[in-house]
């Protein structure tokens, strides 16, 4: 009887002291697809982490998982932190979608965040993304006008609007530059491996491409791309500019800080709320890294013109007139898409060959 | 669809380059098996391989020094699996995988400071005027030292398992350790050696990737290739020439997919992307319909009291 007592009154202690702990700090999780040191996708991300904790000091405590497979072990890992005690979690893959509205589901005190999903089942799960496709608009500009071979390669990651719209965007504004444009598109089904990634560049480059975009995660296409020379291309997420000025010209990088900090302090004043957020140039969630000095002047101007149109909305990546991939028509002249489409991008404008896989 | 796009010569090249760290991983873990150990730590070793090599290789400005750091890289590693299952008699498969996670993690600690670094370049083998023979010369003559030192070791371990003594010792130790053992042979110690052997081509294998294939530092860059070379070896059934048919039969047919791709071939994008593995497995699932089988000791563990 003594000792169940004890126990109890202890288990009590504890957990008042528990709870004061929890209340002193906010706890916020990052649960991240690819290593931090990936030099792209998720190093953008810790760095919006870092950026949380630099803001709030004492008050927030930062968790990450890093190398979170997308699936099942994804579900484990976020339900492993609100047991933990965090108050707010990241979620920074497409792929952790499903999981992150389960463990919702299972934890409606702690608020979720998921980075490029459209899925809010619960009140607690939020989304945001950014419009990377604004940051593709300009490197198919300078994409069309630097290609000498004409043929400009694509490293895909996974066929979903994500990455189809990058693909759009890109391919629309090199065509309006150079009309002899022609894409060729890899699917590597991975967001990180440098091998893989580093072969597809290779294979691209094998086959006549002199400009390779990517939309995976690691440096390696650019190191493909320096190896064979002569080859142009572009920063992914994150600036990667230990391979400025040349191959790297340009890049997107993507920047969470401001969009962490906003939502860590909503989680502390009580104010988060579900929402979607989807914030391009203007917002400053998209930076365009600088344009090294081996695009020409004019082709610089040009793409800074079209970064500061993009920025304060007066031109809209998806401006009409377009066609879809089989002739029929997508938006009428002057005519913007709008976010909904956008969103759920699965087809190509026409002019690009091949079939996206389903 | 543009077949013309695609070069063979260029496509062959590039298949025996993306086949040589599988194939290296995949002989070291073969030499290991057939002395009756089971080590699932491949890929950690690989990773600590390509993170030794890319660190030593930046400082000394040689990749070949980078190399013969990465296989002691990977056998110094290999050793902690060989003290947890030799002499602490640990469970073979719990030691694999925790060196596997160790390794991965001990190379992003030793890596932090790497990240973005160029490492210096291996120049291909002078062969001289061989390299300049159309066709044969490129496919064969044009690549770097690792590929042909890779394709000596399947041939030095294939004659040594065959033809030599010690070769005889080292299958019998991994048909039956307790009979090696009333032989009088050290059944520990060669499975030391063994287990060194494989950590330091699967060190090899990870710098290959880390030094030439990508070449940069990235961490998690070897991404799965162990756990493809573990497989190999079994598929191969333990026998050295189809590992080396499986790694190049693997190889190609990544690269093959990659290319079918750019050249807009209209097979879905899904059924190229598994082909490797499903080609591999079948052929050489067809290759091992004779009477091969695993080493019979195969992970088991040894105590000289048994």
């Amino acid at each position: 009887m003594k000792l169940t007592t004890l126990l109890a009154s202890a288990a009590m202690v504890l957990g008042l002291a528990g709870g004061a702990i929890a209340q002193d700090k906010t706890k916020v999780g990052f649960v991240y697809v690819g290593p931090v040191g990936d030099g792209g996708w998720t190093y953008e991300h810790d760095q919006g982490r870092k950026a949380v904790e630099a803001e709030f000091g004492d008050q927030v405590e930062t968790v990450f998982v890093e190398n979170v497979a997308e699936g099942p072990d994804s579900e484990r890992v976020m339900t492993q932190m609100a047991l933990d005690g965090a108050d707010l979690i990241f979620t920074t893959s497409f792929g952790y979608m499903d999981p992150t509205n389960n463990v919702a589901a299972k934890f409606p005190d702690v608020k979720f965040e998921h980075a490029t999903g459209y899925k809010r089942l619960h009140s607690n799960v939020s989304t945001y993304s950014a419009r990377f496709y604004e940051g593709r608009a300009i490197q198919g500009h300078i994409a069309g006008n630097m290609t000498e071979s004409n043929i400009i390669g694509y490293i895909g990651s996974f066929p979903i609007p994500e990455v189809i719209r990058g693909i759009n965007s890109a391919y629309i504004h090199a065509k309006k530059v150079n009309p002899d444009v022609e894409f060729k598109i890899i699917w590597v089904y991975t967001w990180f491996d440098p091998a893989k990634e580093a072969d597809a560049a290779k294979t691209l480059i094998d086959q006549g491409a002199d400009v390779v975009l990517q939309h995976t995660d690691s440096t390696a296409p650019q190191a493909a791309a320096q190896e064979a020379g002569g080859v142009v291309t572009f920063g992914q997420a994150s600036d990667m500019g230990q391979y400025a000025p040349f191959p790297r010209v340009s890049s997107i990088i993507d920047d969470w800080a401001p969009y962490y900090i906003a939502r860590t302090r909503a989680v502390m004043d009580g104010t988060w709320e579900s929402k979607d957020t989807w914030d391009g140039i203007g917002a400053g969630m998209v930076g365009i890294g600088e344009i090294s000095d081996a695009v020409p002047a004019n082709v610089k101007e040009e793409a800074l013109a079209l970064k500061a149109a993009l920025a304060d909305g007066s031109y809209h990546a998806f401006t009409g007139p377009l066609n879809k991939q089989d002739g029929s028509p997508f938006l009428a002249d002057g005519e913007t898409a709008d976010d909904g489409t956008l969103a759920g991008m699965n087809f190509y404008v026409e002019g690009i060959e091949g079939e996206i896989p389903q | 669809m543009d077949l013309s796009a695609i070069n063979p010569i260029l496509l062959i090249a590039a298949m025996i380059a993306a086949a040589t760290p599988i194939l290296l991983a995949a002989i070291g873990e073969l030499v290991v098996e057939r002395a009756g150990v089971l080590n699932l730590g491949v890929e950690g070793m690989m990773i600590t391989g390509a993170v030794c090599g890319f660190i030593i290789a930046v400082n000394t400005g040689s990749p070949t020094v980078g190399f013969i750091a990465a296989a002691v890289g990977g056998a110094v590693l290999s050793l902690l699996f060989a003290f947890l299952t030799q002499v602490a008699l640990a469970n073979q498969v719990a030691s694999g995988l925790a060196l596997t996670l160790f390794g991965l993690g001990l190379s992003s600690l030793m890596g932090q400071s790497y990240v973005g670094i160029k490492p210096p370049r291996a120049e291909a083998t002078p062969l001289g005027p061989l390299a300049d023979i159309p066709v044969i010369g490129p496919i064969i003559f044009g690549h770097d030292l690792m590929v042909y030192l890779g394709l000596g070791i399947v041939a030095v371990t294939w004659a040594v398992l065959k033809f030599t003594r010690m070769g005889l010792v080292l299958r019998a130790v991994g048909e039956n350790h307790d009979a090696a053992h009333a032989l009088g042979y050290k059944v520990k110690r060669i499975r030391t050696l063994a287990i060194l052997f494989g950590g330091a081509c699967a060190g090899l294998g990870g710098a290959y990737i880390s030094l030439i294939r990508v070449p940069q530092w990235t961490e998690g860059m070897t991404a799965g290739v162990g756990w493809i070379a573990l497989a190999l070896v079994v598929f191969a059934s333990w026998k050295p020439w189809r590992v080396l048919l499986g790694a190049y039969l693997f190889g190609g047919i990544t690269q093959l997919q990659l290319n079918l791709q750019g050249a807009g071939v209209a097979i879905p994008v899904e059924y190229l992307a598994m082909s490797p593995y499903v080609v591999t497995i079948i052929v050489l699932v067809i290759l091992s319909a004779d009477k091969s089988r695993a080493p019979g000791s195969l992970g088991r563990t040894f105590h000289a009291s048994g």
